[in-house]
């Protein structure tokens, strides 16, 4: 990584590059070089690649099952002690081994939000950045509807439609994300519709379906992975919400939002039940605002001193 | 473009009525945009309302009435009619501001929205308020001081505010300061020996109670409310102090800024005096959209401290399934916050002459 060899360094940071894959790869050398000089971001970078380790190692980390109850004459409401490190919950359940489970859910509703909303937001931005005219005016219209709304209220009206569910939760939070996404996806449209290439593509009968998808798409796509990467704790924070409303995973599923409504009825005298997973969603979210402050700081060359 | 030098008095005239005429076209455009805005969301509680998986007829006619019995039901529900149909009454009655009744509470609604809502205004006022007066200070402090340690202070206070979940926070600060040390009043809006000592008039309890002179109830009121407000805040001032700083820096790297401190001006003045004043109509438009925010966020943030307010009677709703109740509710939500939000671009527009 920040160690790199000199070959190699000089081949990423060559003002030549020999392939389009060595550009892109130097690229990403420069914004990881300017993200490593800001330790806040590299804080950030180390917590999202934690969590990423520990959804995908979580069998192996956990020591008991994360739903299957314990002794529930002695292991009950435990305080964090050698046996169970976090403490156990009212179910006997160890809070340790949920904690790491529920790691996975929060990384499934940041991907999957992604995943979903950020087709919607480039097809309808491109679109309309490339038509212009009255496709533009309509659709952008219905992407400041959107950006105007409430999004905890609406995700919630909608979940409480669709009923509550982990699944419903995803599409709910999904359905309010892709605004700012369109709007970021038109801008560069139409900045790059007008381009030599653009035209070159067309002189040659290539569609605008084939010019959208093969040519427009993909220069998008960097700015709003972007700006999805500094949406993901607000993410992580709607989902812990509806969760913890009782609307988003259901029990005895071990997702943090809905731990801490568990937890809620015995605050006063067992309150590590409800603190050890807000403190989990708290550090995650903040792994993803520093690391999307970094991010932004390196992408933007006019923050670069 | 004006080429030749006109008369000057003709000039301001000509400007006179060309701000007048942005005036009058920011309005309209915000009335249109604000109309349109409006008409959307009413379009998305409806198809919401349209999705619910649970049949509104067999809720009324229980599941043993005959079919003829669910067939009358469902006509005089309106639920034969077409959905354009049903969308026409469904926008009627709402911009009639009758959202039919809520199950839980038998009330029209409207009514128990205008019970509940004046708890959330008075809560997310309050939070505002104290973002607003700890957030700006902090925000110039850490631009002036921008590269410093204090600098990185504040910014870590404002993404520790936007990284921590407002319920759990809630949660934790009750624990602290009312189950453990005793400092403030806990859930609710009031202990139960001060309920119904005051007419509501406002229905903002610290207002009224202060209004007819119950310092008690005042009193007692602001031992529960201030938790939840001081939390809210915190959210507020995450979001004021950040954006008052990128403000800020902008303005002081500013020209003027060079020239008042050539005059010999003390710091502070060209600070509070030239900077912040320059910086004072997008703050404005940064508090406003602050205050939409609380008003949404208002719904976990109700729930943990058992609030009276909009939120936590959504919230509830939603647990019964009441859904003339969940929908009547986001619509209010929906529709301040989407007018705080359009209002803030408005503004922003009238009071700057720049915007033109």
């Amino acid at each position: 990584m920040a160690g790199a060899s000199p070959s190699l360094a000089a081949w990423l940071t060559t003002a030549e590059p020999q392939s389009r894959l060595q550009a892109r790869l130097g690229h990403f050398y420069q914004v990881f070089r300017r993200l490593a000089r800001n330790p806040t971001a590299m804080a950030g970078l180390v917590i999202v690649v934690l969590l990423v380790l520990v959804a995908i190692f979580a069998p192996l980390l956990a020591t008991h099952s994360p739903i299957e109850s314990g002794d529930l004459r002695t292991q009950r409401l435990l305080p964090p002690g050698p046996v169970f490190w976090l403490g156990t919950d009212d179910q006997a359940r160890d809070i340790y081994s949920r904690l790491l489970y529920g790691s996975r859910l929060t990384l499934a509703v940041v991907v999957l939000v992604s995943v979903i909303a950020t087709p919607i937001g480039l097809a309808i931005g491109t679109v309309s950045g490339y038509f212009g005219s009255w496709s533009d005016r309509i659709l952008m219209r219905i992407t400041d509807i959107f950006l105007a709304f409430p999004r905890l209220v609406l995700a919630l009206a909608f979940v409480a439609a669709l009923g509550p569910g982990i699944e419903n939760a995803i599409i709910a939070i999904a359905i309010t994300a892709w605004p700012p996404y369109a709007r970021l996806a038109r801008a560069e449209t139409m900045t790059i519709r007008n381009s030599n290439f653009i035209h070159a593509v067309r002189l040659q009968g290539g569609s605008s379906a084939r010019i959208l998808l093969k040519h427009i798409v993909p220069l998008c796509l960097s700015s709003v992975t972007v700006r999805v990467t500094l949406d993901m704790a607000g993410i992580i924070l709607t989902a812990a919400g509806l969760g913890f409303l009782g609307l988003g995973a259901q029990p005895p599923t071990p997702e943090w939002g809905t731990m801490i409504a568990q937890g809620r009825r015995f605050l006063i005298d067992h309150w590590w039940v409800a603190a050890v997973p807000g403190v989990a969603i708290f550090v995650v979210s903040l792994g993803f605002n520093l690391l999307g402050d970094g991010l932004r700081d390196a992408l933007d060359p006019r923050s670069s001193r | 473009m004006n080429l030749e030098a006109p008369a000057a008095d003709h000039d301001r005239t000509r400007r006179g009525a060309r701000a007048a005429l942005g005036l009058a076209g920011g309005l309209a455009d915000f009335l249109l945009t604000l109309a349109i805005t409006l008409f959307g969301l009413l379009v998305v509680t409806f198809v919401i309302g349209r999705v619910v998986p649970i049949d509104p007829v067999l809720a009324v006619v229980g599941d043993r009435a005959s079919g003829a019995v669910y067939d009358r039901v469902r006509a005089e529900m309106g639920l034969d009619l077409p959905l354009i149909e049903q969308f026409r009454i469904y926008f009627m009655k709402a911009i009639t501001g009758d959202f039919g009744r809520s199950v839980l509470t038998t009330n029209p609604v409207i009514e128990d929205i205008r019970r509940y809502f004046p708890a959330t205004i008075e809560l997310a006022t309050l939070g505002t308020l104290i973002g607003t007066l700890i957030g700006v200070p902090l925000g110039v402090f850490a631009a002036v001081r921008s590269g410093t340690l204090m600098d990185q202070i504040v910014r870590i206070v404002g993404l520790v505010g936007y990284s921590v979940p407002i319920f759990w926070l809630g949660l934790m600060a009750l624990l602290l300061f009312y189950a453990h040390l005793g400092w403030v009043g806990g859930p609710g809006r009031l202990d139960i020996a001060y309920d119904y000592l005051v007419t509501p008039t406002t229905g903002l309890l610290l207002v009224d109670s202060l209004m007819q002179g119950q310092m008690d109830v005042f009193w007692n009121a602001f031992s529960h409310i201030i938790l939840p407000a001081a939390l809210l805040g915190y959210f507020s001032l995450a979001y004021i102090s950040r954006m008052t700083r990128a403000l800020v820096l902008n303005e002081l790297a500013q020209e003027y800024v060079v020239t008042a401190r050539i005059k010999g001006l003390s710091e502070a003045r060209v600070v509070w005096r030239h900077a912040l004043r320059n910086a004072a109509v997008p703050l404005l438009t940064v508090i406003v959209l602050s205050y939409a925010t609380l008003l949404e966020g208002s719904v976990l943030t109700e729930t943990v401290f058992a609030w009276p307010g909009i939120g936590s009677y959504i919230t509830s709703s939603l647990q019964n399934a009441d859904m003339n109740a969940v929908l009547g509710g986001t619509l209010i939500v929906g529709a301040a916050f989407v007018t705080l939000n359009l209002l803030s671009d408005l503004l922003y527009r009238l009071l700057d002459p720049r915007t033109r």
